[in-house]
């Protein structure tokens, strides 16, 4: 799975991030260094407030770095202005996010379409919502579905447009276990099928054991990277 | 349909409150504005082809008898195309079943054919035929004021012997649109009508066999018509001339111009106001809307759309709104435009309204309603793309609040917690509280504005006949009669008091500037017909020198002391320097003043008098009016409480009907405001207010938080929307200034107390529809959902 071999799509070096939040500036990142390999399943591995969200905003184009930079291939995400970046994400990424973030007035269908209309070469909205396990559920709104549903359902947005890399913020973190697991084997079955090269977020250690790798962070550093020899499948995982 | 597109529908449907609400102000707005200018077009226009089809007359003349020889040196004037001689002359008239004095002038009309200038617009019956004596054409207000028509007949005195006509037909025409009774304001057409009469008839009747006494004639492409008037005037002068005038100066052209001119005024002003104000609360409405999309449109941007797609997303759903709010007030505008135009008609005459869709006009209200709708969405879209998506999506940080100036004063104890967050909040988003009071303050100015007409419509009745004309009856002698005259009308029936007068016609000169009037005489110690100052208060007629109404003295830029030329236009025909001795206030039309013995001297007539202010018993008015009536030198009697009793009538009328639109269509806009602030409050803040209610705050308490605030914004509003209300009703006044009429700015108490009424009720609606829904709260719904 891993390999210095392996192509490397992102590569990181000294990225720091300073937030001004009304009156308070916060340095979210202090200076990361990282490497991210085709198809890999990675995840960032820290307490709230240790960056890991701001590092993944900034590989997927959401933000930029205040200082350092970013390559996608060969790309500089660091120097792109916001019309590169958006026919980055446009073309390339794929977010999930913890809360969601449907559009509630668009069935589940329709938010997969949403994503799909604009994209080169997509899964049709039923073939995403079918990954997940959500074929039967195509006509229903945010409002009519489970947290574990709706997740499912962005987990199908962001996988339609078949990016290049996924990337995911605490994806299970509103859910409970049961229903989180059931999120995670979706996620691991695009990264097995669809050969995704997959990011996840999480400060809950027991879900790391799914990665190949686990990226540790604190307090806007990382601490050490490592290989996990015993990859365990989504649906041994419980926490 | 793009997934995007979907949203937009379904957006639209979730907020169907809000943009009913600013549909509706939308459609105040274009309706207003769509009407009122479609009916100044359509009646500018209907006019134009009226005066070309019946071919009004470009120039005038009077004289006192001219022999028809004269005719042909007139023709024979370079610049003038056509030129037609008549024979008119003042009548008083008995119609059956009316008491009251009514007065007419006889204008003559070529026996079985059509005047070549001026012609009549028959509307029913036939033209006086050659050889058959007594026939008259009635002007139509005329003949439906009395219920007459073909067939009928009515008494005249004419030339101090009473006759009786037929009538034989009844017609429109150019020259006497509207049909205003000399030293009276408005038309009154129960006791004042036109009557075209055959013309060897009139001659006979008059002593003018083979004469003429009033000239019309158009003027060939080109000529001056300053020429043509002074030749006129030279040929004339010998036969009593009184001065040739343009088209611009005959009565009833001027009138019409001058109403034509006010409504101009109101027509563009109003609606430009009204859809300003549309605008502007469209505007703020829609940046407020998408700024509360800020995380789904940071959602679009995380999965790729570019922010031109996202904005003509959002600018697609406000167009959808405004355009149907300016389709329908288009629709709305044009029907109310059409029974306007109706309105209008009964009071102009024209023949028929040319009354089409002007496209400008709409195509003006909607591309303005467009653009500030687009201008509010490319800011509020602006203002959420220039967020990263990253922060976007993510909450806005919590707000920073600090204690406002009055609790940092040290009086916080006073005001509980719930009161401190409407402060705190008003303080913080005070940019935003400044822009919903203005809005709220629009809606009220523009009531204020929409009443003030009424006030100031009553000032004047009550200045102009409360005031300055206290006589009860005006009565015109056909000419300068001797001041014997006057203790003959004293022993009438009834009569208490009579004060003479004397008109004599002239020309003022200043420098460049002249203007052609008549000069009232009136006794210095005039107890019935007096002039005022601003104050409305009496003033004395000074022994020497001329009066000048406020409107004349600025037309003429001449001030007191300063020195004119009087040119005397009948008799002796003098001219001489006079000196402007005071200014009086007159709101209706434009004249000078002076005392009587020194006006009589200026024209060189000894002691006559024009006329005679009456006033009496009102119980022996019936045989008062009989008596007048069958005196052969008395030309007209003007009775002035049925005259302001008509004029109110006809004035209350239209001004109802407009009053009540533009109130409904301002409270429409208040409620637009009000209603959508509070909504988007709501959702700004549902989170914090559902916590309160968890907390175990009532539901009254959390009302309280919310509409208490909007309370605070309407209750500032109001003062600064009188303010506002008063300084455009300032504005339209001077847009309506007019040689006819002269607004003064006058806002009673009780326009203002409604204004503030109906935007309160306007608030309190929105009010009561914002309660339901707080009370519906969902409480867990909305603390489940993220921070």
């Amino acid at each position: 799975m891993t390999g210095v071999a392996a192509e490397i799509v992102f590569r990181a070096r000294g990225v720091t991030k300073v937030y001004e939040m009304g009156e308070v500036r916060v340095h979210a990142l202090r200076g990361i260094d990282l490497e991210l390999y085709a198809g890999e399943l990675v995840v960032l591995l820290g307490a709230s407030g240790s960056g890991k969200s701001t590092l993944l905003n900034i590989l997927g184009g959401l933000d930029t770095a205040t200082a350092g930079e970013v390559l996608y291939h060969d790309q500089d995400l660091t120097r792109a202005d916001d019309d590169a970046l958006t026919r980055y994400r446009r073309h390339y990424v794929g977010f999930v996010f913890q809360f969601y973030n449907l559009i509630p007035s668009l069935t589940a269908r329709e938010n997969v379409a949403i994503v799909t209309e604009i994209a080169r070469a997509p899964l049709t909205p039923e073939e995403a919502l079918g990954l997940v396990g959500l074929g039967q559920r195509l006509d229903h709104f945010p409002a009519q579905l489970s947290g574990g549903e709706q997740q499912r359902v962005a987990i199908a947005r962001a996988i339609a447009k078949r990016p290049a890399v996924l990337l995911c913020d605490e994806p299970t973190g509103a859910l409970d276990s049961e229903t989180g697991v059931v999120v995670l084997e979706a996620l691991e079955r695009v990264n097995r099928e669809l050969g995704t090269t997959t990011a996840i977020i999480t400060h809950n250690v027991a879900q790391s054991e799914m990665a190949g790798r686990i990226v540790h962070l604190r307090d806007g550093l990382i601490t050490h990277i490592e290989q996990n020899a015993q990859r365990k499948s989504a649906h041994e995982l419980s926490w | 349909m793009t997934a995007l597109d979907r949203k937009l529908l379904r957006d639209l449907w979730g907020m169907r409150g809000q943009a009913i609400a600013i549909l509706f102000v939308v459609l105040a707005g274009v309706a207003t504005y769509v009407s009122m200018r479609s009916v100044f077009a359509a009646l500018q226009r209907s006019l134009d082809q009226y005066y070309q089809e019946y071919r009004f007359a470009d120039g005038f003349a009077s004289v006192r008898r001219a022999p028809g020889q004269v005719r042909a040196r007139l023709a024979a004037v370079p610049g003038i195309a056509r030129l037609e001689t008549r024979v008119t002359a003042p009548v008083t008239l008995e119609v059956r079943g009316f008491d009251e004095p009514v007065s007419g002038l006889l204008v003559s009309v070529p026996e079985g054919a059509q005047p070549d200038l001026n012609r009549l617009a028959l509307r029913a019956g036939r033209l006086v035929q050659a050889g058959r004596e007594a026939e008259v054409v009635l002007n139509e207000t005329f003949a439906e004021a009395h219920g007459l028509g073909p067939g009928d007949q009515l008494t005249a005195t004419v030339n101090g012997r009473r006759r009786v006509l037929t009538v034989v037909g009844v017609a429109l025409n150019p020259e006497h649109l509207l049909q205003i009774q000399p030293g009276s304001l408005f038309p009154d057409p129960e006791r004042y009508g036109v009557i075209w009469m055959g013309r060897s008839t009139l001659e006979a009747a008059y002593d003018m066999t083979g004469a003429f006494n009033d000239v019309a004639f158009t003027l060939a492409p080109g000529a001056s018509l300053a020429e043509v008037l002074q030749r006129v005037d030279l040929i004339l002068a010998p036969y009593g001339g009184q001065g040739a005038i343009g088209r611009r100066d005959q009565p009833s052209h001027f009138a019409i111009t001058e109403e034509f001119r006010s409504l101009e005024g109101t027509s563009t002003m109003l609606p430009a106001i009204f859809l300003a104000v549309a605008a502007f609360l469209l505007n703020i409405v829609v940046s407020r809307l998408i700024a509360l999309q800020r995380e789904q449109i940071g959602v679009l941007k995380a999965f790729g759309y570019g922010n031109l797609s996202i904005g003509a997303h959002y600018a697609k759903l406000v167009l959808v709104i405004a355009l149907s709010g300016a389709a329908l007030g288009t629709a709305l505008g044009l029907w109310l435009g059409g029974l306007l135009g109706e309105m209008y008609l009964t009071y102009y005459r024209l023949p028929t309204l040319d009354y089409a869709i002007d496209v400008p006009i709409v195509v003006t209200a909607i591309l303005l309603t467009a653009g500030a709708s687009l201008l509010g969405v490319l800011q509020a879209v602006r203002r959420a793309v220039r967020l990263s998506p990253a922060i976007a999506m993510r909450a806005a940080p919590p707000p920073t609040y600090r204690a406002t100036a009055l609790e940092r004063l040290g009086l916080q104890r006073l005001f509980d917690q719930p009161t401190r967050m409407i402060m705190r909040n008003l303080e913080r988003q005070w940019a935003r509280a400044l822009l919903t009071v203005v809005g709220i303050a629009s809606s009220c100015a523009i009531l204020v504005m929409g009443l003030f007409f009424s006030d100031s419509f009553d000032f004047i009745l009550h200045a102009q006949y409360g005031v300055a004309q206290r006589e009860d009856l005006a009565v015109t002698f056909i000419e300068p009669t001797s001041t014997a005259a006057l203790y003959e009308l004293a022993s009438l029936p009834g009569v208490q008091h009579v004060e003479p007068f004397r008109a004599v016609p002239v020309r003022l000169r200043y420098q460049h500037r002249r203007y052609d009037t008549a000069v009232q005489g009136l006794p210095e110690d005039a107890y019935l017909h007096r002039i005022i100052d601003r104050e409305l208060l009496p003033i004395t007629v000074p022994a020497e020198g001329l009066v000048l109404t406020e409107r004349l003295a600025q037309v003429l830029a001449v001030g007191v002391g300063d020195e004119l030329t009087v040119e005397v236009r009948e008799g002796s025909r003098r001219t001489r320097p006079i000196t402007v001795t005071a200014l009086t206030s007159q709101f209706v039309g434009m004249a000078a003043y002076m005392e009587l013995t020194a006006l009589n001297r200026l024209a060189g007539s000894g002691q006559a008098v024009s006329g005679a202010y009456l006033m009496g018993d009102l119980r022996a008015e019936r045989a008062l009016t009989r008596a007048l009536q069958q005196r052969p030198r008395v030309a007209s009697i003007i009775s002035q409480d049925r005259a302001i009793a008509a004029v109110m009538e006809s004035i209350e009328r239209s001004m109802l009907a407009f009053t009540y639109i533009l109130s409904l269509f301002a409270a429409v806009i208040a409620f637009g405001v009000i209603y959508n602030s509070a909504r988007i409050a709501l959702s700004e803040r549902d989170r914090e207010l559902a916590s309160l209610r968890v907390l175990g705050f009532t539901r009254g308490e959390i009302a309280y938080i919310l509409l208490g605030e909007m309370a605070v914004l309407t209750l500032l509003a109001i003062p600064l929307g009188m303010a506002l209300g008063a300084l455009a009703a300032a504005g339209l006044v001077a847009s309506l200034q007019t040689d006819m009429y002269q607004f003064p700015l006058v806002l009673a108490r009780g326009t203002f107390g409604l204004a503030a009424s109906i935007v309160l009720g306007a608030g309190l609606v929105s009010a009561l529809i914002v309660r339901r829904r707080l009370d519906r709260l969902d409480l867990v719904g909305v603390l489940k959902t993220r921070e």
